[in-house]
C-alpha cells in the first residue's frame, strides 16, 4: 500500500455513520474510497452540496454539478444543494462533524498552516479558514515530511490557517494527537519505529510507554 | 413587462471601472455570454468580486487574462497562474477573503447589514486592519459588507419577470450577489413564461432582477 492510501485508510477509521464530512482537495479526497463497511456518511462540497458522490459513469457528467476543484461529481439520493452562505453556515455553525484537510505545517500547539507560502505560492485560503474554525473535528492528513524537512514543527513559520488546535494529525508515519500537554504520539505506521517518527519530527512529541501500530490492513 | 434585453445592450450599461459581482465557482455558475461580451466590448479597470478566478481560459479567468481587471476580491486564485502572476508583479490588486466570510460580506451587503462578526481568521493575517470584538467570551472579527454596481448572475431558469431558479452547485454565490448590486443582469439557460416557475421554487424573486439575457444554446 502506498503512503497516501495508508493515510486515507487510517483517516477513514475516524468517521462514524451519519457524519457530515468535508474533504479538502488533494490527499483528503482519497478518504472517500476507504470508508469501513457499514459506515455511511454524507460528504459536503463547500461549493454547495451535501451528498456528493463520484460521477456514476463516464458520460453522466452534469455541467451544473462539480466539486470545489471544479471537477464533475455525482450526488447520492437524498442529496441537497444550496448557496454559499448556507454551505458555510453548515461549516461555521457547528453542523459539520469532521473536516479532513491537507497541511503544510502543524506546530506543537496543534495549529495548522496550509494556505500559502509567502513569495512562492499564494493560492488563497478558499474555505480552509472557515473549515478549521468551524468544524467539530479537524483532521490533518499529510505526508510526515516534505523533501526531507519535517512538517510537524515547534512553531509554524508559514501563515496560520487558524489558531484553533486541530484534533488529529495522520501521516504516513504516525497518528499524533495535539493535546493541552503537547503532541502525543498515538500510533505508528506498520513497519515504522518510534525512533523513525522522532527523527522526522521537528517538534517535541510525548511518547507513551506503549505505542500501537495503526489498525489498517496492509 | 419583459426584462429580456439584447446581450450587447445589457453589457453596454457597464462602464469601465465598474465594481462587478460575478457568480460562479471555478466557472460553474458563471454567466459565459456576459463574460464573452465584456471582453468583446473591451471593458477595463473592473473590480471583480467573486469566489475565485477559475483558470486563465475559463469564466472570470478570461477577464484576468485580458487584463480587464484592476482589482479582485476573492477567496481563491490558486488555479489561475495568471492571477497569481499579476498579483506578484503588482499589476492587479488582489484581496483574499475566506470563502465563508466572502459569502457573508456579500449577503450582508444585500440584506442591509453593515457587516458580520465571524470567528474565521482570528489570529491570522486576515485579522490585519480589522476590528476584533469579544462577545460572551468568544473573539470575532468585524467583516464589512460588500456591495457592487452590477451583479452578473447565471440562472438555470428565469421567467420573463425575472424570477430565478438555479441548478445544483451552479447556484453558489449567484443568489447572494443578486441581492447586493445596484443593477442585476441575469443570463438564464431557459427563459419561460410567467407562472411556469412555481412560487415555492423561486430562489431569487423577480423584483431583484433588472435585466435578462438568454444563454446561447449549446451544440454537441
Amino acid at each position: 500500500m502506498d503512503e497516501k492510501t495508508l493515510i486515507a485508510k487510517r483517516v477513514a477509521l475516524e468517521l462514524r455513520a451519519g457524519n457530515l464530512v468535508n474533504l479538502g482537495i488533494g490527499l483528503p479526497t482519497l478518504v472517500a474510497a476507504h470508508l469501513p463497511a457499514g459506515v455511511n456518511v454524507f460528504f459536503q462540497s463547500e461549493n454547495g452540496i451535501v451528498g456528493m458522490a463520484p460521477v456514476p459513469e463516464p458520460g453522466a457528467e452534469n455541467e451544473d454539478l462539480s466539486d470545489a476543484g471544479g471537477s464533475p461529481i455525482g450526488a447520492v439520493p437524498g442529496a441537497a444543494a444550496f448557496d454559499s452562505a448556507m454551505s458555510f453556515g453548515l461549516i461555521r455553525g457547528g453542523h459539520l462533524d469532521v473536516t479532513v484537510l491537507g497541511g503544510l505545517q502543524v506546530d506543537e500547539e496543534g495549529r495548522l498552516a496550509n494556505w500559502m507560502v509567502p513569495g512562492k505560492m499564494v493560492p488563497g485560503m478558499g474555505g480552509a479558514m472557515d473549515l478549521v474554525s468551524g468544524a467539530k473535528r479537524v483532521i490533518v492528513a499529510m505526508q510526515h515530511s516534505a523533501k526531507g524537512e519535517p512538517k510537524i514543527v515547534k512553531r509554524c513559520v508559514l501563515p496560520l490557517t487558524s489558531v484553533r488546535r486541530v484534533d488529529l494529525i495522520v501521516t504516513d508515519l504516525a497518528v499524533i494527537e495535539p493535546t493541552d500537554k503537547g503532541l502525543v504520539l498515538v500510533e505508528i505506521a506498520p513497519g515504522v519505529s518510534v525512533a523513525d517518527v522522532l527523527a522526522q519530527t521537528g517538534a517535541e512529541l510525548i511518547v507513551p510507554s506503549d505505542v500501537p501500530t495503526m489498525p489498517v490492513g496492509l | 413587462m419583459s426584462k429580456v434585453r439584447k446581450l450587447e445592450e445589457a453589457v453596454a450599461m457597464i462602464p469601465d471601472g465598474a465594481v462587478l459581482m460575478i457568480g460562479g465557482f471555478m466557472g460553474v455558475g458563471t454567466p459565459p455570454r456576459l463574460i464573452d461580451e465584456l471582453l468583446r466590448q473591451g471593458k477595463r479597470d473592473l473590480t471583480v468580486i467573486a469566489n475565485d478566478t477559475a483558470r486563465p481560459t475559463v469564466g472570470i479567468g478570461r477577464l484576468i487574462a485580458a487584463k480587464a481587471v484592476r482589482k479582485v476580491i476573492a477567496s481563491h486564485i490558486g488555479t489561475n497562474s495568471e492571477t497569481q502572476r499579476q498579483l506578484i508583479a503588482g499589476e492587479t490588486e488582489v484581496e483574499l477573503v475566506p470563502q465563508g466570510t466572502l459569502a457573508e460580506r456579500v449577503r450582508a451587503g444585500g440584506f442591509g447589514l453593515g457587516g458580520v462578526l465571524t470567528p474565521t481568521g482570528v489570529g491570522t493575517v486576515v485579522e490585519e486592519g480589522k476590528q476584533r470584538i469579544e462577545l460572551d467570551g468568544v473573539v470575532y472579527l468585524l467583516e464589512k459588507a460588500l456591495k457592487a454596481d452590477f451583479a452578473l448572475v447565471a440562472a438555470k431558469r428565469a421567467d420573463y419577470l425575472g424570477n430565478l431558479e438555479y441548478a445544483l452547485t451552479a447556484r453558489n454565490f449567484n443568489p447572494l450577489m443578486a441581492m447586493a448590486a445596484a443593477m442585476v443582469i441575469v443570463e438564464a439557460e431557459d427563459i419561460v413564461p410567467v407562472g411556469v416557475i412555481p412560487p415555492d421554487s423561486v430562489v431569487t424573486p423577480n423584483v431583484l432582477v433588472d435585466c435578462l439575457v438568454a444563454k446561447e444554446h449549446r451544440h454537441g
